[in-house]
This record gives C-alpha cells, structure tokens and sequence, in this order.
C-alpha cells in the first residue's frame, strides 16, 4: 500500500513537472499573442451589424468602459481605436465608425441610467460594453451587479441595438485584493440569458500570460505593454465581432 | 497533554482522491462510531488536504491547481474545512460543556475566538506591508484602473478601523472572519444542539433558508457583502457539530445504504460534468439551456445548494470507502497531511502568508509557469516543516518546562478548529 501511494505520489508531480517543461519549450517561441479558437467561439449573434454589413450600410459601433478601456495619454493605441481600424481593414466596402464613451469609476449600476441616453445620441449599429472592473473593486454585491447588467443589457436590446459585453482584464498583481470571479461569473450568466456574444477579456489575456506571450505580472514601467496588449485585444475583438455575427465566411475574400 | 488529544469520533469526509478512494474501496463500509481510543485521524488527514488546497488554490492558477477538487465538481476545500472545524469545536467544547457547565466551556470558547482574531490581524499587518510595498513600485500602465484597489492606503484612519472590525478584508481572508462569528455562536449552538439535536440543526436549516427567502447578509467595508455569508455558512458548521454530537452515529444505516451510495455517484458524476463544461467550453452544447438557467450562478457566498449537497456526497462515500482503521492512515506518505490537519490554526496562517509571499515572489522575481509549481510545491513542504516543528515544540520543547501546568485545552488539540 504505502510504496503505491508513494509512486502515485512521484508520478503526478513527474507529470506536472513534465507539463510545465513543454509549456516553457512552447514559451520559446516568439509571441504571437494568438488566441484559441474556444476562447473566441459564441452562441451569441449580432444580427443588427450581419444585417448593415450585408446591406452595405455604414457599421457604428459605441463603446461603453471603464479606464481599462483606453490608455492614458495614448487613445489611439487602446483596444477600440484597434478594433475600429481592424474592422476597416476586414470590411473595406462599408464605412467604420466608432467613439468611445468612458465612465470611469462607474459601476454597471450607475452606467445603466445613461445606457439609453448615449445611444440615443449615437445612434450605433453595436455596443460594446465593458464593464466589472469597477464593480469588483467596490465589491458590489454580485447578485445587484446582474441585476444592472440585466437591466442594461435588455435596454440596449430594447433600443434596437446589438449588444457584446466585454468583461474583467486579467491582472494577476491585483489577484490578492480584487476578487473577479464573481463578477465575471455573473457577467457569462447575463449575456447567455441574452443571447449577447460575452469576449472573455480576463480568459483571453490569462491564455496570453500562461502562454508567454506577455508577463502581466512584470513591473514594466512605461506604456509600451500596455499599447502592444490593446493591439492584440482590439485584433482579437474584431474577430469576436465578425464571428459573432457570422460574417467571417462571406467577408473575408 | 496526551490527556486531550484524544478520540475525535466519526465523519469526516474527502476529497475524492482517487487513489485514495480506490486504495480503500475493497474494505468494509466502518461507519460505526467508535467512542475509545485514539485520535480521529481522518479528520486530521482531510483537513490537512482542504489547508493545502486552499492554499494552492489562493495561488496564481497554476499545475497544482489541476489537483484540486474545485475543477472536479461544485464544492472545494473551504467546506471540508468548515464541517471539521464545527465538527472537531463540537466534539472538544461539547465536552467541556458536559463537564465544567455552560459558563467553563463559553469562557475556553471565548479564548478560542480571541486566539482566531489576533492571528487575523496579525495576517492584516502583513498583508498591509505587502501591498504598501507593490503599491509604490507598480506603475503599469496596463492596470492603471485596477491599481485604484490601494487607494485605500490612503485614509488608514478608515481601513485599519474596519479591518479591526472585520469589516474590511481583502481578498483570501474571508474565512477566518466566518470563522470567528461561528464560533462566537458556538456555545448557543452546542447548548442547542445538546437539549434537542433535531430542533438544533432545524433551526439551523430553517436560518440557511430565511437567509436565501430574504436575502439577508452582513455588510463589508468600503461596500458589499461578506464573501462568505454566515448565516448561509453556519448550516455547515452546524451540521459538522450535529454530526460529532452523535447525529453522524445515528446517520450510520442512511451512509451504509447501496442507494444512498448510487445517488451519491450519480450526483458527483453529474457534477464532474458540469464542472468539465467550464473547462471546456466545446462541449457547452451538451448542456441544456433551461438547466443552465435552473442552475445557474452556483454561489459561494450563500453556500448554494448544490454545493452543499456535493459536498454531502463526498462526505458520505469517504465514510463509506475510507474505514476509520485504514491502514494508510499510519503510513508516512500520509504524515505531512495528517500533521498539518493537527494544527490547523497556525497551518492555516501560514498558508494564507505563503500565498502572499507567493504572490509576491511571482511580481518581484518573475513569473513563468515552473515558477508557479516550485512555489506551490515549496509552500507546501514550508507547511509541512512549520507542523512538524509545532508538533515538536508540543510533544518535545513544551514538556520539560510546564510538567505542572495544566492541560489547556483548544480545539487543535482533539483534531481543533479553523
């Protein structure tokens, strides 16, 4: 009995220890900041940017965030000045437009009352909401933080307009004082109630941290990394948008 | 001292480790509940196991994390770790209330709580000294939102005030706070539970029910809600002292029943599912929507259901598979395991630092996923050496100089608390 358990023992630390060997040989190679395919596959649609696209009418997109959504001092280098720039490049044939609404130190909550408003004024085919960051560091009870989201999201579809939510990042130097998974959890229940395309920001770049393709944990002073991270996460979202609304195929030729 | 490291009967649950389970599989159900004679070991062994998982699961996800029960079905470490706590302060200050009266065992209580809070805030003070020091040196652009999180070093006057009042927590201290208010409720619980079991663990459950109808819960510091909700907690502390209390002796024909075990596969499997579609989103097809709906989220804070009832399912095979006399439970492989359950307060501690220090050695040296698993693996062997020299200085250095003093008693002794 007890050698057994022994070499039980050994051969499952032999097996970790061998994992993580090949994950670091992987780490060799130049970043790419790919992503998996899981990570960017959803059941959500967008049937409203499907249907301009297909119509050839112009595609404008809102984003609604937090500080998290823009870097300072450098805006155009932030994920939604990517993403409007990758979705040009993708649909040459139709005009691109995005702004970018931030709301910085808002909670979903307090969000949601100017929701309507900002569409109203803009008048989008797509909103993109990100949000989460701001509740989890209040630590909003999660049950009122779906109920906001609730609330928002059905507004927005109300409005008639196509909704994805864009949740957490990942931030493993903030991990001991901000507590993301019930945020982000209820974030996944929200928008598969809605049918809304969720992008996995906090899995996306968790992937790119384990993978090597970035150290989120270095104490990198400066905006380079900050400004090479947006670039991959507006080039990932584009690709979250157009699968999403099943665009992929008849577009990309 | 060996006057009261004495016999903690009963059940105690698991973990499923397969090995384990497999390894015990050919022996007889013993769910008999044997009063004389030696320590519980099994209680010792799993709590143990939930004090090294909660620790690695405190850490960065890494290697290790793959080993822990969370990924495996619904409930973790921390409810292992709350039924022995009620069941062990159940069994230790039960008798104590038998013995010296209400008033005796509500005074070794109280010292118990107080014990419990001063380690909470020494791991205050060092968790304090830790983010002060992250937060003067990381100026990531990348994070600039998320580093807002220190602004409340800025007004110390307000955070050590609620911190002081258990209030304010930061992430990974939540259980200790949970852990001090049912202990303060401990001589309440006991007094109950020995004029009449059954009512005693109604009312437990008829207060894990109100709290789910009203949504009752306690307010942290600067906003929301205790990450574990007590009064949805305390049903598993309850249930752990009911259990010590003779409840699990006369469960004993339930546990031994085939169909009691068949439902318990059928749920932990149906589990394993569901946690396996997290894993893989591919297979999320699989799920259908209206149970998603049904199910969904699985909360922590208010101990969900179905958590609990995971839990019970655990429990109720370990009893079943894992006989109280199993060899395995002398064998020097389990040592390390069974030596950290025995001092669980410090242990406890300890892990809740190393994950700090962990954190910290990831920020500051760098991270990778090697490092991730030496640091995993170091913490644990750091666990494992702490206990050891705790179980020295207890059978070895402490002998010598107090041969007069009395025993005093705590719950780490008779397999303990936290």
């Amino acid at each position: 009995m007890r050698p057994r358990f022994g070499a039980v023992l050994a051969l499952m630390l032999l097996a970790g220890l061998a994992a993580t060997g090949s994950a670091r040989a992987q780490e060799a190679t130049p970043p790419t900041c790919e992503v998996p395919g899981y990570l960017l596959s959803t059941e959500g649609t967008l049937p409203k940017v499907a249907e301009a696209v297909k119509n050839a009418r112009p595609l404008t997109v809102l984003v609604v965030g937090s500080r998290s959504s823009t870097i300072a001092a450098s805006e155009a280098s932030a994920y939604p000045a990517k993403l409007q720039a990758a979705l040009k490049e993708k649909l040459p044939s139709i005009p691109v437009n995005l702004s970018v609404e931030l709301q910085n130190g808002k909670t979903a909550e307090e969000v949601d009352h100017s929701l309507v408003k900002l569409v109203e004024a803009k008048s989008p085919t797509l909103v993109i909401w990100q949000t989460g960051t701001v509740d989890a560091m209040r630590s909003v009870d999660p049950d009122d933080f779906r109920t906001a989201i609730d609330d928002g999201v059905a507004a927005l579809q109300n409005a008639g307009v196509d909704v994805v939510l864009v949740n957490l990042q990942y931030s493993p130097r903030t991990e001991t004082m901000i507590s993301a998974p019930p945020y982000l959890d209820n974030m996944r229940v929200v928008a598969q109630q809605h049918g809304v395309p969720l992008f996995d920001r906090f899995a996306i770049m968790r992937h790119w941290n384990d993978a090597g393709d970035f150290d989120l944990f270095s104490t990198f002073h400066g905006t380079d990394m900050a400004k090479r991270v947006h670039a991959c996460l507006g080039r990932a979202l584009s690709k979250f948008v157009l699968d999403a609304a099943r665009l992929d195929q008849a577009q990309q030729n | 001292m060996s006057s009261i490291a004495d016999p903690v009967a009963g059940t105690p649950l698991s973990d499923a480790k397969a090995s384990d389970a497999k390894a015990a599989a050919a022996a007889a159900p013993a769910i008999a509940f044997p009063m004389a004679g030696e320590r519980e070991l099994r209680l010792d062994l799993f709590r143990g196991m939930a004090l090294w998982l909660i620790f690695i699961d405190h850490l960065p996800t890494n290697i290790l994390t793959w080993f822990t029960i969370r990924n495996y079905g619904f409930s973790d470490a921390t409810e292992i770790f709350i039924f022995i706590s009620g069941y062990t302060a159940a069994f230790v200050y039960g008798r104590a209330m038998l013995e010296a009266g209400f008033v005796v065992a509500t005074a070794r209580i109280m010292r118990r709580v107080w014990q419990i809070y001063v380690a909470h805030v020494f791991l205050f003070t060092i968790f304090l000294a830790e983010i002060s020091y992250v937060a003067t040196r990381f100026e990531n652009p990348l994070y600039s939102e998320e580093m807002g999180i220190m602004d409340f070093l800025k007004q110390p006057d307000v955070t050590i005030i609620q911190a002081l009042l258990l209030r304010f927590r930061p992430v990974n201290m939540d259980v200790l706070p949970l852990y001090i208010v049912l202990m303060l409720f401990l001589p309440v619980i006991l007094w109950l539970l020995k004029w009449r079991a059954d009512i005693g663990l109604a009312l437990s459950v008829l207060l894990y029910v109100l709290t789910w109808q009203f949504d009752w819960y306690l307010t942290a510091y600067p906003s929301g809600f205790w990450i574990f909700n007590p009064f949805a907690w305390q049903l598993l502390f309850v249930f752990g002292a009911w259990c010590a209390l003779g409840g699990a002796a006369r469960m004993s024909r339930i546990l031994s029943s085939p169909v009691t075990m068949w439902i318990c596969i059928v749920y932990l499997s149906f589990a394993f599912f569901v946690t396996l579609t997290w894993h893989i989103p591919q297979l999320s097809f699989l799920m259908p929507k209206r149970l998603e709906q049904w199910m969904y989220p699985i909360t922590k804070t208010d101990l969900d259901v179905l958590r609990f009832a995971h839990f019970l399912a655990l429990a109720a095979l370990t009893v079943r598979f894992l006989p109280r006399d199993w060899s395995g439970l002398k064998s020097r492989w389990l040592r390390p395991l069974i030596l950290c359950g025995q001092h669980s307060l410090e242990i406890f501690c300890l892990g809740v630092f190393l994950a700090f220090a962990g954190h910290f050695v990831l920020a500051e040296v760098g991270g990778g996923a090697l490092m991730h698993a030496l640091i995993s693996l170091a913490g644990i062997l750091i666990m494992w050496g702490v206990a050891w020299v705790i179980s020295w200085y207890k059978h070895s250095a402490d002998k010598g100089a107090s041969k007069t003093k009395k025993p005093v008693i705590n719950a780490d002794l008779a397999g303990g608390s936290v």
